[in-house]
């Protein structure tokens, strides 16, 4: 599998950690328990689009959402996670 | 029975000579040169070019193996990777090569092979006589049986399945050759040379796109080598040749022969070995025995051909029975005839073209079984034209002949047998497009009626079929193929369609007939009355089969498992499509109802060496050296990997005669003067930008924002789930400037969650990190006397007292040299101490200068054990406290979270079980006996308390000599410890066997009230 | 007169008359309108949780629905490897309830799968690694499970082909448990099909649940691609695949799917007799009783439902492979292959009610499930009958996470590929 880094272009999927679902949104200190846990624990997991984390640590230190079909492991886009977050 | 011909004809010719059965040069033949090589101890001649199975076979012989469960005499089946039958041992000792297919092996001068699975000898091996308890060896046996009595199955029968299993021997010592590997990119990828490869290669080239053609062969061509095609009036392997001297010429065109593209991976990424040199005796010097490629392709084109099939029949396993294909390509190519005497046996018309090239080259073809009924024109014109008889509609019904063929029974259409003198029985059931590549992402083959064979009909993006592996029946057809495939993948590659010119393809003399007609079971249920096989290595017959679908074992997969087809070093290449037909036919679906099972790479078995390529022994993985690491190893230290980072144990004097005297002369040499210890390998941050506090803040428990410049401060991180993450102390370098340091093993870790929180989490803090782990040399310079020590390093400008620069000071320095580093004053140890840190490429300067300023106080290097027994005896939580399981309450630290931010983990924190009182909390312990040792691992549990899961309530950590103390020491984590200081409590080590007595005490042996720190 | 009940008799017999007296080893079995358990796969777990439910609590009106072939998850795609050194009293004595079963299965089930407690060794080449097997190892003690610490000269007595001499991480010892070993995986599957199927369990293959019939929170049945089928009771077990299931019943949980590779050499004569596993890299091996070695590694580490993994781990393993025993460099690599993994947030399984009414949940098993299989069976079968937990199953809720009471063995925390 190859990832585009926006950065550094097309790199093996060697240089780049994986975090895990990137549409979880960490809650307010204040928020209920049940939020948190859900946070934390709790995953849609699907078979199919999936957006995720991933870091390129072997690279620029970015992190990167990536949407990707966990069923083909193809590719639908990659953006900067900052990009993604102050969207 | 009526005898046809009752005795093979007399050896005429050369034969009787070395290599009686070369009866020309072929054209992939060195025949000018001679070489030598041994099989079972003798000694036997080839030429260059052979393989050892053509080599065997020019000398006449055919027993080459034995089968895995009958130990049935088997010879040569094919002339490709797909071979089940002739596997041997290569060369011998540490380069001992088990279950090595003679079909693919390139003899070299002084090749020793070794047949295998037989004992005493190939000829005369007793395990034959498993053969007569196949009865009771069906298909699924072992499940059945080996029950009774319950205990013997580990004393007695396994022992004995387990004698018996395997083929071949692997070596007895380390692999001596090298292995490398290496990234290769492309537009276009072709895998396979024939006549569609080339073709494609030579098209995708044209039209601008850089070209990788992978041929796992030594030559090109593919099938034009074994067949006798006429391109243009020239022997189609001649048009091969000059096709690839020409490609090879082009400066975007990489040609690899002996290269095998065994996996096709995500993203346009393939898999591929290249044998280096397992077709010379010993590789050149700097040259791996095989290397691994991973390539990246834009786009693929699969030229892979296709693989022939055998036909069910009775004792359709003797030596002197191959595939027609392969008849042809050991007639051809190799200048050898695998027989004097032949029958064809068919269900097509490319089977007949055996009978053509055998009769050409002086063998006598009897007969021609065509099981056709009507037979084609084509056999009939062929039995013509070899003289051989044609029973069309025939079937053999059985062979004879223990070490190798010597007669066949021909049951002809009106079901009358004869018997048939011969040594060769050449056999075609059809060809399968080989797809391998093209399913490795779990694409799903479908059946194709036409073709008697499955087909890709719907390849994923970016792949190709050509030639015959998308069922293209002629040469002509392939070549077509090729070229068009090969110019539309360059395009889809990128290049530019108006590139490149129109090159003309040459045209075959003849067109190549198929005319199949499916047959899966020669005899039916009467054909089952022998051993009529299926997968030839594993002995899977067709009854096995029939037993699979009597007891329910119908899908593919349970076939499979059950019968244990296709699982062989072959993987059933030449066996998977008869078996899933017979099952078919058993249950009474189609082929395409009963489907087939997913093919795995690698597409040929490729050597564990090469695919760990460099990394093995000391090179397993890299080291890591800290600054001082010479200077250190000059000083006699004992090294130990941390990670992949190598530092110091312990630095021991000759006059030393433990481990743990060196380390209690470290340890007293700190507490009572000076020592230093690099500890370069903690992790270290740079953070700068206006919102570092806040971003400070955020991943650390404790608070940050009123840290003055000049000052250091212990901080704890959580993870998000509330358990302790990583400790370490941050300095505030200046207003928007801090240096974080993290462990030693989490530095990565950190570093990786410091982004997170902020790309992620935080995106609009204003903050920057950047690792400067490898940029400073940091040394702990640590005892009473280190501020002495210091002076002398340290500008005299810089006020080193307690009251300028007290515990948890940071400050830029400059060193009396001019040199500009960092001054930190942090402990580890609990004494005066200071790390000191300085641009990296001066790390072994500053430990020979300390050394030198050092020597009036006796300054002592000290490794890591020393600093380990330091910081138990002062009761800092490390790498074994902080094992991911933890919680700050359990480290004692609980009351460092603030609540009055929010942090990385402090809701999750709050939850009930981790704020459970009775959680295990760090505790010290010491053994009422001084000298009775704490073992870390052990467990702790209430004085008098059975010894059971039911009262373990803690355990052991972390443990030491104290030299201090004098005394084991140890920190663990007992229940409610906290509350329990002073209790006597048991701590068992069942692995050990034993049981001491400790108290708990407080986890701080050393100087409690901190005064050495602040001194 | 057919073969049914396999003995030194009927084994004899058949081979007189060319095995041709055999029945099906379980019935092709159509729905039924309803059952009292209708269990969602056809896996080890399943198939063991269906036998358990009818040989030890009596509920013979079950059904195990089957989406493809039985077996074709992870049952039949592991390393095949049994072992009972867990470190948390959570874990310990559910796995060594399922080693004691593995240990009378044959008999139990008139099947041989093979068990061969040949041994599980886990190596350690640092003081740290010594330290957490010796807390692991003496734990084990205390359950009463059996466990030895080994010194390196111990370990090159019983292995003298490692590398011992030139290895970038020495091998200091190991953690070895005698009990632990290997199990013919097809066979645990077969057996437990077979035997449950004697009991009056209908396994139905092909058959692909594709909805759930929940009434005012309480489940009804199961729609299924043949047809609706009625339940008292849903069980899932179909790991590997928890998520998308339960999301048919509207339940997000605590897993990640993941894909983990194995794989097999050519065969050859035995010369590793235990199970190995190397510290210092990602690798484990054992020898089967064909001679094939089968080893793995990590996981691929990234969400899959691709039953495939990629060739960075492939080398990775490898790499182990060829560090801890150099004598392996030419032995072939004949197949790799993939199985999707339950990951869960702590490493450890789910085996609970669900927030929907006599909805159950086995789930969660990482690449640690092939061992549990028994257990989790049997365990599974308890909570389905009496609904409550077995009492050696008691620390795998669903609610833990929510409480803290998390079950990490290895301290990786919230992050499944770590686990």
């Amino acid at each position: 599998m190859r990832i585009h880094c926006p950065y550094c272009c097309t790199r093996g999927v060697e240089e780049f950690t994986y975090r895990g679902d990137a549409t979880v949104r960490r809650p307010d200190l204040d928020a209920p328990e049940a939020a948190w846990v859900d946070y934390v624990y709790l995953r849609d997991n699907p078979a199919g689009p999936h957006a995720e984390y991933w870091y390129h640590a072997a690279g620029c230190h970015s992190w990167l959402v990536v949407r990707r079909d966990t069923r083909t492991h193809e590719i639908f886009s990659v953006q900067t996670a900052s990009e993604v977050s102050e969207a | 029975m009526n005898d046809l011909s009752a005795s093979l004809p007399p050896e005429t010719g050369r034969r009787g000579k070395t290599q009686p059965m070369r009866w020309a040069r072929g054209n992939g033949i060195r025949g000018d040169k001679t070489i030598r090589f041994t099989f079972d101890g003798r000694v036997l001649e080839a030429h260059p070019g052979d393989t050892l199975a053509s080599a065997l076979l020019a000398n006449g012989v055919r027993l080459v193996g034995r089968s895995f469960k009958y130990h049935r005499p088997r010879g040569i089946l094919s002339a490709g990777p797909e071979e089940p039958n002739a596997l041997v041992e290569l060369r011998e000792g540490a380069q001992r090569e088990p279950n090595s297919r003679a079909t693919v092996t390139e003899v070299f001068d002084g090749l020793a092979a070794t047949s295998q699975n037989r004992w005493p000898t190939l000829k005369h091996d007793m395990l034959g006589a498993n053969s007569l308890l196949a009865p009771v060896f069906s298909a699924g046996f072992y499940y059945k049986t080996f029950m009774w009595p319950a205990s013997f199955w580990e004393k007695v029968y396994e022992p004995i399945i387990r004698r018996a299993a395997g083929l071949g021997r692997a070596a007895d010592e380390a692999d001596p050759d090298h292995y490398e590997k290496a990234t290769a990119f492309c537009d276009v990828l072709v895998v396979g040379s024939g006549p569609a490869g080339l073709a494609a290669a030579r098209a995708a080239a044209g039209a601008g796109a850089r070209v990788i053609l992978c041929e796992q062969d030594s030559l090109t061509g593919g099938r034009l080598r074994a067949e006798r095609v006429m391109l243009d009036d020239r022997p189609g392997w001649a048009w091969a040749q000059d096709t690839e001297k020409y490609l090879r010429a082009l400066p975007e065109v990489r040609i690899m022969t002996r290269t095998c593209v065994f996996g096709r991976y995500d993203g346009g990424c393939f898999g591929a070995l290249e044998r280096v040199a397992d077709h010379v005796a010993v590789p050149q010097a700097g040259q791996p025995r095989q290397r691994l490629w991973r390539i990246v392709a834009g786009q693929c084109i699969l030229a892979t051909g296709g693989i022939e099939r055998p036909i069910v029949f009775p004792d359709n396993d003797r030596p002197g029975i191959m595939l027609a294909g392969a008849v042809r390509s050991y007639v051809n190519r190799f200048g050898v005839v695998p027989g004097r005497q032949a029958v064809i046996y068919t269900n097509n018309d490319d089977g007949l073209r055996a009978a053509a090239d055998l009769h050409d080259a002086g063998v006598r073809v009897a007969a021609i079984v065509d099981s056709r009924q009507p037979s084609s024109t084509a056999a009939q014109a062929m039995a013509r034209q070899v003289g051989a008889a044609l029973f069309a509609g025939g079937a053999i019904a059985g062979t004879t002949g223990h070490t190798g063929l010597k007669a066949v029974q021909v049951r002809d259409s009106a079901g009358k047998t004869r018997r048939l003198a011969c040594d060769l029985l050449a056999v075609s059931g059809g060809w399968n497009p080989d797809i391998a590549l093209a399913t490795h992402h779990r694409t799903h083959p479908v059946y194709d009626d036409a073709l008697n064979a499955f087909v890709v009909s719907s390849p994923a993006p970016g792949l190709h079929l050509a030639g015959f592996a998308a069922g293209a029946l002629t040469t002509d057809a392939a070549l077509a193929q090729g070229d068009a495939l090969g110019r539309a993948a360059a395009q889809g590659a990128g290049s530019d369609p108006a590139t490149g010119c129109a090159m003309v393809l040459p045209r075959a003399a003849e067109k190549e007939g198929y005319a199949i007609a499916p047959l899966w079971h020669a005899l039916g249920r009467a054909g089952q009355a022998g051993k009529a096989f299926i997968d030839f290595q594993n002995d899977v017959t067709a009854k096995d089969v029939s037993l699979a679908a009597r007891e329910g074992f119908w899908a593919v997969e349970h076939l499979k498992r059950y019968t244990t087809l296709g699982m062989a070093t072959d993987q059933g290449k030449t066996a998977n499509v008869n078996a899933l037909a017979m099952m078919a036919w058993e249950r009474g679906r189609s082929i395409a109802q009963t489907g087939t099972t997913i093919v795995r790479p690698p597409v040929q078995p490729c050597a564990i060496g090469a695919l760990a390529g460099t990394h093995r022994g000391r090179h397993f993985k890299p080291h890591r050296l800290p600054p001082t690491h010479d200077w250190a190893v000059e000083a006699g230290c004992v090294l130990t990997s941390n990670g992949i980072w190598q530092r110091a144990q312990w630095y021991p004097r000759p006059d030393e005669t433990s481990w743990q005297e060196t380390v209690n002369r470290e340890v007293r040499s700190v507490r009572s003067s000076v020592g230093f210890c690099d500890v370069t390998t903690l992790g270290k941050i740079d953070i700068q930008g206006a919102d570092a506090a806040t971003l400070l803040e955020r991943v650390y428990v404790n608070a940050w924002r009123k840290l003055p410049v000049g000052r250091a401060r212990y901080g704890l991180m959580l993870r998000e789930d509330g358990f302790a993450f990583d400790d370490g102390t941050t300095a505030r370098l200046a207003e928007n400037h801090y240096v974080m340091t993290t462990t030693t093993a989490n530095a990565g870790a950190v570093m990786r969650h410091l982004e997170f929180c902020h790309q992620c989490l935080w995106p609009g803090l204003d903050v920057r990190f950047i690792s400067v782990t490898d940029a400073w040399a940091q040394i702990a310079v640590a005892g009473p006397r280190s501020r002495d020590v210091l002076r002398e390093i340290i500008d005299e400008s810089f006020d080193l007292s307690n009251e300028a620069f007290g515990y948890m000071g940071a400050a830029n320095v400059r060193l009396r040299d001019g040199v500009g580093g960092r001054l930190f004053r942090l402990s580890f140890s609990g004494e005066l101490a200071y790390e000191i840190a300085v641009p990296a490429r001066y790390g072994d300067a500053l430990a020979r200068l300390l050394m030198r300023v050092g020597a009036p106080y006796g300054i002592t290097p000290y490794g890591t054990e020393a600093l380990g027994v330091m910081r138990i005896e002062k009761g800092h939580p490390a790498g074994p406290e902080l094992n991911g399981q933890t919680t700050a309450h359990d480290l004692g630290m609980g009351r460092m979270l603030s609540r009055k931010k929010d942090f990385i983990g402090r809701a999750m924190a709050q939850r009930t079980a981790l704020c459970d009182a009775a959680r295990p909390t760090l505790i010290g312990l010491k053994p009422l006996h001084a000298s009775d040792a704490l073992v870390a691992g052990a467990h702790l549990l209430p004085r008098g308390a059975p010894a059971d899961a039911a009262s373990d309530q803690g355990w052991i950590s972390s443990s030491a000599w104290s030299p201090t103390v004098e005394s084991w020491i140890a920190l663990g984590f007992l229940s409610h410890g906290p509350q329990r200081h002073g209790e006597v409590i048991a701590v068992h080590n069942p692995l050990a066997g034993t049981v001491i007595e400790a108290q708990v005490v407080p986890p701080v042996f050393v100087d409690p009230e901190g005064s050495r720190l602040h001194a | 007169m057919s073969s049914d009940r396999y003995s030194f008799l009927s084994v004899l017999r058949e081979a007189l008359r060319g095995q041709t007296g055999w029945k099906p080893a379980w019935r092709k079995a159509t729905p039924q309108d309803s059952y009292d358990v209708v269990i969602v796969g056809g896996g080890g777990h399943g198939l063991a949780t269906a036998y358990y439910l009818a040989r030890r609590y009596g509920i013979r009106r079950v059904a195990v629905v089957e989406k493809s072939w039985l077996g074709n998850g992870n049952i039949g795609r592991n390393t095949t490897i049994v072992r009972s050194n867990y470190l948390l009293a959570g874990n310990v004595p559910f796995y060594e309830c399922s080693m004691k079963l593995w240990e009378g299965l044959e008999q139990d089930i008139n099947y041989n799968a093979m068990v061969s407690q040949r041994g599980v060794l886990n190596l350690f080449h640092n003081d740290g690694q010594r330290n957490a097997y010796t807390r692991r190892g003496n734990a084990m003690r205390l359950h009463g499970v059996d466990a030895q610490l080994l010194d390196a000269s111990a370990v090159r007595r019983k292995l003298p082909f490692l590398d011992f001499d030139n290895a970038r991480f020495p091998i200091q010892g190991g953690l070895l448990q005698q009990r632990g070993g290997t199990v013919r995986h097809d066979a645990v599957a077969w057996g437990y099909a077979r035997a449950a199927d004697r009991l009056g369990v209908d396994i139905i293959e092909n058959c692909e649940v594709t909805g759930m019939r929940i009434t005012d929170g309480r489940v009804e049945g199961v729609e299924t691609t043949r047809g609706f089928i009625g339940a008292k009771k849903v069980g899932l077990a179909c790991a590997g695949n928890s998520s998308r299931v339960a999301a048919l019943a509207g339940l997000r949980l605590p897993i990640e799917s993941h894909v983990l590779q194995a794989f097999v050499t050519e065969g050859l004569k035995p010369f590793i007799d235990c199970v190995v596993t190397f510290g210092a890299g990602h690798f484990y091996i054992s020898q089967s009783d064909k001679g094939g070695l089968v080893f793995g590694g990590d996981i691929d580490g990234y969400n899959s439902y691709a039953q495939r993994g990629n060739m960075p781990v492939v080398e990775d393993v490898c790499e182990g492979g060829m560090a801890l025993m150099p004598r392996i460099g030419r032995i072939r690599l004949l197949r790799q292959w993939g199985g999707l993994m339950d990951m869960s947030m702590d490493g450890s399984p789910i085996i609970d009610r669900t927030p929907v009414d006599q909805l159950y949940l086995n789930a969660g098993w990482c690449y640690g499930g092939f061992k549990a299989t028994p257990a989790s069976g049997l365990c599974f079968a308890h909570l389905l009958a009496r609904d409550e937990p077995h009492p050696v199953a008691t620390a795998y809720r669903l609610d833990r996470f929510a409480r803290g009471a998390v079950i990490d063995e290895k301290g990786m925390g919230a992050q499944p590929n770590l686990h």
